[in-house]
């Protein structure tokens, strides 16, 4: 494999690339680029943070879980990329120093790459800008402080909006070449299922990116996908939502606001800005997680997932794709192209709860669109992550509800239900009770929302 | 005098620019070799057979070397020489290290120290507190009693009684950067280390015994770290040993780093603590008797649990006159990571203990708690400061009460004034002053009224708010400890190199110390070059730690550059006829009678009349005197101060909860930078009330650590700050006679996130009738099960 991309606007080829190898460890031992720094090598600290390029915007992501086929065609700013041609210090760069951002300075090159990202995007929302870049000394206020001064400062010329994508030396490079290839279309990637029926699929390397860094693994065969555009389209038309496998988490946000709000705003809990800039829709529910996010919202909405093996499609139920813990209705050669979501009306409440509020992986995700007509339960899908081995439908408890009256007692008739639909287990995020107990509060939640009781901590102020 | 000023961080622009190094961005020359442990898999156990030929066949493994290769010590404790680099025959946690791997890179390293097969006859572990009682498993020889008055007596004629028991999690540090070292051969058999160490000295002196050499053929350089917390105290030992005896093996340099799954697997982290407590009062709330039983689980290795145990004895008086108190503390030890220091050093344990207490009492009688906070705070002190008594130089001498302690302070038991649980006498409290104007300034009455109507008016979520105040002692318990020292020169041109043995982990010592070495100088505080600690040029350096770094560093620094700057004074006096002590350093000009000099025609002057411009400082703290085993004296020079008011909301339904809003008001004496001062505090507040918040230590029943990387571990991220977050610093001079009447700022802070902890208590109190006994951390699971417990009432 050969690919080609630019590093700090200088243009870079590699030959025999190991399709392996993370971009953090490219820049610091093959490159001695010691400003990104490794923090956790999960993906989970931030400290890492370099912004890429492939269209004409700028995205923050983790260094650490980047394989380096994910970077053919694109440009990477690391921090010491940063600084203009003639040396001067970035505004948020000036701005951390200022407003004495920094203490240890160990997280403070991927903290100014995120929000450098922020500064060219227009991005304020800095809870969200900086979920994905922890720090342990300063407790973050100057950090913001730094963010807010920097904001009122116009981006740097070189860091301009461009007219164009990054325009690289050899968009012909070998790219399917040995075990590893970056995959141009649909079709593509079809034949090389085909060819190689036990291949890893990697989206935005986000979990797999973890069983190289982590586990150690060698890969094997792998098929890069980001670069498909064909998958990377969400189109909406009269009967809904038709999402390509390759679309990132962050653009999913992005089409799910104006349709269903809640959905779109769990998103912006899942992972960090890093993680949503790289993990794509298709992976989250091909990995067959059980802690995954975006499925119970999907199962919830009644998602259709679109399955093509060759030339092969096939459309089934979402729900039906999660057989048993680490076992998925995908037959080898077979691959996740798209999911669609039918048009409705909204009526979808999205709850994570996990130990963090921002970056955490979820002890339970429930997300209920429960349809109510002249008081009546007309209509009730409820998808649940965290509570059993798949992402599941709360089948029973849906049953319970129907045709019921929407008040307590339907909500109190469902006890029982919880029990038949979920055994959770106990872990380290939480135990089996709490899991269960809130669950069925989550219910009762959903409920008096409806009644428009406060029920959300981020919504309340001192 | 001038006015601290608040400079930035000194690396603040290497930061920004990703050019500050640390120690995995040294470049090393090709050839360098890179290491891994093999960890056991097992808690606790017996070697019985060791298969290395797989680890030795991996790509890229040039050695292996396990305890029975290695040629001198085997130890990396830093107190009693429990602590095998390498174990040999017994396994004592899960994670430790049995061998290591020399590879050609970092990842051939860690894939091959996987592969070892180890046989381990396994033992059933010690895991839990409970376990260790059980097996009368613990250090010393058996529990620590420090005591003062006949508590239980004053317990039995109180008025009222309660008692309960308080769960504390550890705490893992998460310094974002890992643990790290790196050594290079030198000739003749020296060894030059590269650590990231709060400890440069330990590191020397470890590396010096598992090399069979004497200390002066070590030479240990540390510019600065990412991060430390405590964290890297003791817990750098094992890296920077093994890259020395990798190096002595090889002759290659050879490096270390963790990759967090492993420092967080290998290393140790807080303790965490049991208390007892059975509490004798008043109808007020007024406290006459305290029995406190500490249970700290100390892990494997004795390392530096016995003093943190102690000082989590010393702070569980916290801010109160306890009339009678008796605390019995167990060191018990278990078969999991070493607990080690960790900011705050047990004082966080001991601290949150009485303000548990506190809560529960007032939770009982139907009170403020803040209100009976301060009916049992100690009494202020004189308001020392009022004609001008401190900005005139103190005599250091503290002349007898009752001249010059407030005629308010209360009287102890025994008639005297009053005293901590230990017998030292608290002669600087002004909690009762910082209280009250952190109470007005941020308008904590109204807001209490208004959370309870807000509570009212809300069916799910409920709001709480809570004032907790922090008294630290500042100095090392060990009192050997207080002592530091510095080298300065003055070269020809003008230009000042410092350097002391304190180290720079992000708290800004290296600033505040190079603004003291200014000030001397009348000089800019650029023209001070900072360079990194070495053991080579400043020896016998304690630990930065026990918030002691700009205290001991500082003075220590000031002093070499007084003695630089009277040799300098003298010269030039003596050049101009004006007298030493009329010649003046400022602007950085040297003014001697009519002439005026620039400092670099001063320096230069002082050189071509051949004078010394180089000179070594030394300091050591006054007044300290301790006995640990009796519990008597005076363990500390000084208390620091502060207090700080959570306001914080839960969700009933899952637990959920968002701290609302922060006051604090803390103590840092003249401070130094009040930038980065302030800087300590936010980030210390945050940094408690993520131990006591969402950063939960989870073990399964193998003595599995089950979080050990940040997917698992929760620190707080960016959205966990308070959503109003306002921070002042208490602006008087230190009662004692500290570099420029500063107080230390490393630890105390971070006590100031209890707080936000009993606010959560205080938001699951209104939720019905009984005490939440809300144990820590705070973690959504526990605050539901501590609302189920308060509206079942029981």
């Amino acid at each position: 494999m050969k690919i080609s991309f630019l590093l700090n606007g200088a243009p870079v080829e590699l030959d025999q690339v190991s399709p392996q190898m993370t971009l953090l460890d490219y820049l610091r031992t093959q490159r001695g680029l010691t400003g990104t720094k490794e923090g956790c090598n999960e993906g989970d600290c931030g400290a890492c943070t370099v912004m890429l390029r492939d269209g004409t915007s700028r995205r923050a992501l983790n260094a650490c879980i980047l394989l380096m086929p994910q970077l053919h065609g694109r440009e990477v700013t690391t921090v010491e990329g940063l600084p203009a041609p003639d040396g001067s210090l970035h505004p948020v760069q000036q701005a951390m120093i200022d407003h004495h951002g920094s203490q240890c300075g160990f997280c403070t090159p991927g903290i100014v790459m995120s929000l450098a990202a922020a500064h060219s995007s227009g991005a304020k929302d800095y809870d969200s800008v900086l979920a994905g870049n922890l720090c342990r000394c300063t407790g973050y206020a100057p950090i913001i402080r730094a963010a807010e001064a920097a904001a009122k400062l116009t981006v740097p010329a070189h860091l301009a909006k461009p007219a164009e994508a990054p325009t690289v030396p050899n968009p012909e490079d070998d790219l399917t070449g040995g075990d590893a290839a970056v995959i141009a279309d649909a079709d593509q990637l079809a034949d090389w299922c085909l060819a190689h029926p036990d291949g890893v699929i990697v989206g935005g390397a986000t979990d797999v990116g973890l069983w190289v860094t982590k586990r150690l693994d060698t890969l094997g065969p792998v098929a890069f996908v980001g670069r498909c555009a064909d998958l990377r389209e969400v189109t909406l038309s009269g009967s809904g939502l038709q999402i390509g496998a390759a679309v990132t988490i962050n653009e999913l946000a992005r089409a799910l606001t104006p349709l269903y709000p809640d959905f779109a705003a769990m998103l912006s809990r899942f992972g960090s800005v890093q993680v949503r800039n790289a993990a794509t829709i298709g992976g989250n529910i091909a990995n067959g997680s059980p802690i995954g996010d975006a499925p119970p919202a999907l199962i919830a909405l009644g998602a259709r997932l679109h399955l093509r093996r060759g030339s092969d499609r096939r459309v089934i139920p979402l729900e039906d794709f999660f057989v048993a813990y680490g076992q998925q209705d995908r037959q080898p050669g077979e691959f996740v192209e798209a999911v669609s979501i039918p048009r409705q009306p909204d009526r979808l409440a999205c709850y994570k709860v996990s130990k963090r509020f921002d970056q955490d992986i979820s002890a339970l995700c429930g997300c209920f669109n429960v349809q109510v007509t002249d008081g009546v339960v007309t209509g009730a899908r409820i998808g649940f992550g965290g509570m059993a081995g798949v992402p599941k439908r709360a089948s029973h408890v849906e049953a319970a509800l129907m045709d019921m009256p929407w008040n307590e007692d339907a909500i109190a008739g469902t006890w029982d239900a919880w029990a038949a639909d979920f055994t959770p287990m106990s872990d380290m995020r939480a135990s089996a009770d709490y899991r269960l107990e809130t669950a069925r509060n989550l219910l009762v939640r959903y409920y008096l929302e409806d009644l428009g009781a406060a029920t959300r901590v981020r919504e309340v102020s001192a | 005098m001038t006015a601290p000023r608040p400079l930035p961080h000194d690396s603040a622009t290497l930061h920004v620019t990703g050019t500050a190094n640390y120690v995995d961005d040294l470049q090393a020359p090709a050839g360098a070799l890179h290491l891994a442990f093999g960890l056991s898999q097992m808690a606790r156990g017996t070697i019985t057979a060791m298969d290395l030929e797989p680890v030795r066949a991996a790509p890229g493994v040039v050695a292996v070397i396990t305890a029975a290769d290695l040629p001198f010590a085997n130890d990396v404790s830093p107190s009693v020489h429990d602590e095998p680099l390498l174990t040999d025959a017994e396994v004592h946690y899960l994670g430790q290290p049995i061998f290591l791997v020399i590879a050609r890179s970092h990842l051939a390293a860690r894939a091959a120290a996987r592969l070892g097969r180890i046989e381990i006859a396994a033992a059933e572990p010690i895991l839990s507190i409970d376990q260790a009682l059980a097996a009368d498993s613990h250090f010393e020889e058996g529990p620590r009693i420090y005591e003062k008055g006949d508590a239980a007596a004053a317990i039995a004629g109180a008025e009222q009684v309660l008692e309960g028991r308080f769960e504390i999690g550890g705490q893992e540090h998460f310094y974002l950067e890992g643990q790290a070292a790196m050594a290079v051969p030198q000739e003749a058999g020296q060894m030059l280390i590269h650590s990231s160490t709060q400890h440069p000295t330990e590191i020397q002196h470890k590396v010096a015994e598992a090399l069979g050499r004497p200390m002066h053929d070590v030479r240990v350089e540390m510019r600065r770290m990412g991060g430390g917390f405590g964290g890297k105290e003791s817990q750098g030992n094992a890296l920077a040993v093994a890259c020395a005896l990798a190096a002595r093996a090889t002759g290659q340099v050879c490096r270390m780093r963790y990759d967090r799954d492993d420092d967080m697997m290998v290393t140790g982290k807080r303790h965490d603590f049991r208390i007892d407590y059975r509490v004798g009062f008043d109808g007020d709330g007024r406290i006459s008797g305290v029995d406190f039983v500490q249970y700290a689980r100390c892990g494997w290795a004795q390392d530096l649990s016995l003093p943190v145990a102690d000082r989590a004895m010393l702070h569980a008086d916290n801010a109160y006159l306890l009339p009678a108190c008796r605390i019995e503390s167990h060191r018990l030890k278990t078969n999991t990571q070493s607990a080690t220091a960790f900011r705050g050093f047990g004082g966080p344990q001991g601290m949150i203990g009485i303000e548990r207490v506190l809560d529960h009492i007032a939770h009982h009688l139907g009170l403020d708690p803040l209100a009976v906070r301060r009916l049992n705070y100690y009494a202020d002190a004189d308001d020392i400061g009022a004609g001008g008594g401190l900005s005139a130089p103190h005599s250091g001498i503290r002349p007898s009460p009752p001249e010059n302690i407030s005629g308010k302070m209360k009287p102890d038991a025994d008639g005297g004034i009053q005293t901590t649980p230990y017998g030292m006498e608290v002669e600087d409290f002004i909690l009762n002053a910082m209280t009250e104007t952190l109470v007005a300034e941020s308008d904590y009455l109204a807001r209490r009224a208004a959370v309870a109507a807000w509570n009212e008016s809300q069916p799910i979520l409920k709001k709480g708010i809570a004032l907790t105040p922090v008294k630290f002692g500042i100095s090392f318990t060990l009192t050997h400890l207080n002592q530091a020292g510095a080298l300065v020169h003055v070269y020809q041109d003008g230009s000042v190199a410092m350097n002391h043995g304190g180290t720079e982990m992000g708290q800004g010592l290296n600033r505040k110390v190079q603004q003291v070495a200014a000030r001397v100088f009348g000089i800019d505080p650029g023209g001070v070059r900072i360079t990194a600690t070495d053991t080579a040029k400043v020896p016998n350096t304690s630990a930065t730690a026990a918030s002691s770094g700009a205290d001991l560093n500082g003075m220590a620094v000031q002093v070499a550059c007084e003695t630089i700057r009277d040799r300098m004074a003298e010269i030039i006096g003596a050049l101009h006829q004006c007298p030493a002590s009329a010649v003046a350093f400022e602007a950085d000009e040297v003014r001697a009678g009519a002439t005026t000099l620039s400092f670099a025609e001063a320096a230069k002057l002082a050189y071509e009349n051949r004078v010394s411009l180089s000179a070594s400082g030394f300091y050591k703290t006054p007044k300290v005197a301790w006995d640990r085993i009796a519990g008597k004296g005076r363990p500390f020079f000084y208390f620091a101060y502060g207090a700080a008011i959570s306001e914080v909301v839960i969700d009933t339904l899952t637990g959920e909860y968002r701290i609302l809003r922060a006051d604090i008001l803390h103590d840092a004496g003249t401070s130094l930078n009040p930038a980065l001062d302030i800087g300590q505090i936010e980030g210390g507040y945050v940094q408690g009330a993520g131990w006591l918040t969402t950063e939960e230590l989870i073990w399964d029943d193998n003595g599995r650590l089950r979080t050990h990387a940040p997917s698992t571990y929760k620190i707080p991220a960016c959205g966990d700050r308070p959503d109003i977050f306002r921070v002042s610093l208490w602006d008087a001079p230190n009662r004692e006679e500290t570099v420029q009447r500063s107080k230390a700022v490393g630890e105390p802070p971070l006590m100031l996130g209890i707080s936000a902890f009993l606010a959560l208590s205080d938001a699951v109190a209104a939720c019905g009738t009984a005490y939440p006994a809300l144990d820590a951390p705070a973690t959504p699971e526990a605050i539901l099960a501590a609302v189920t417990r308060v509206r079942d009432g029981d």
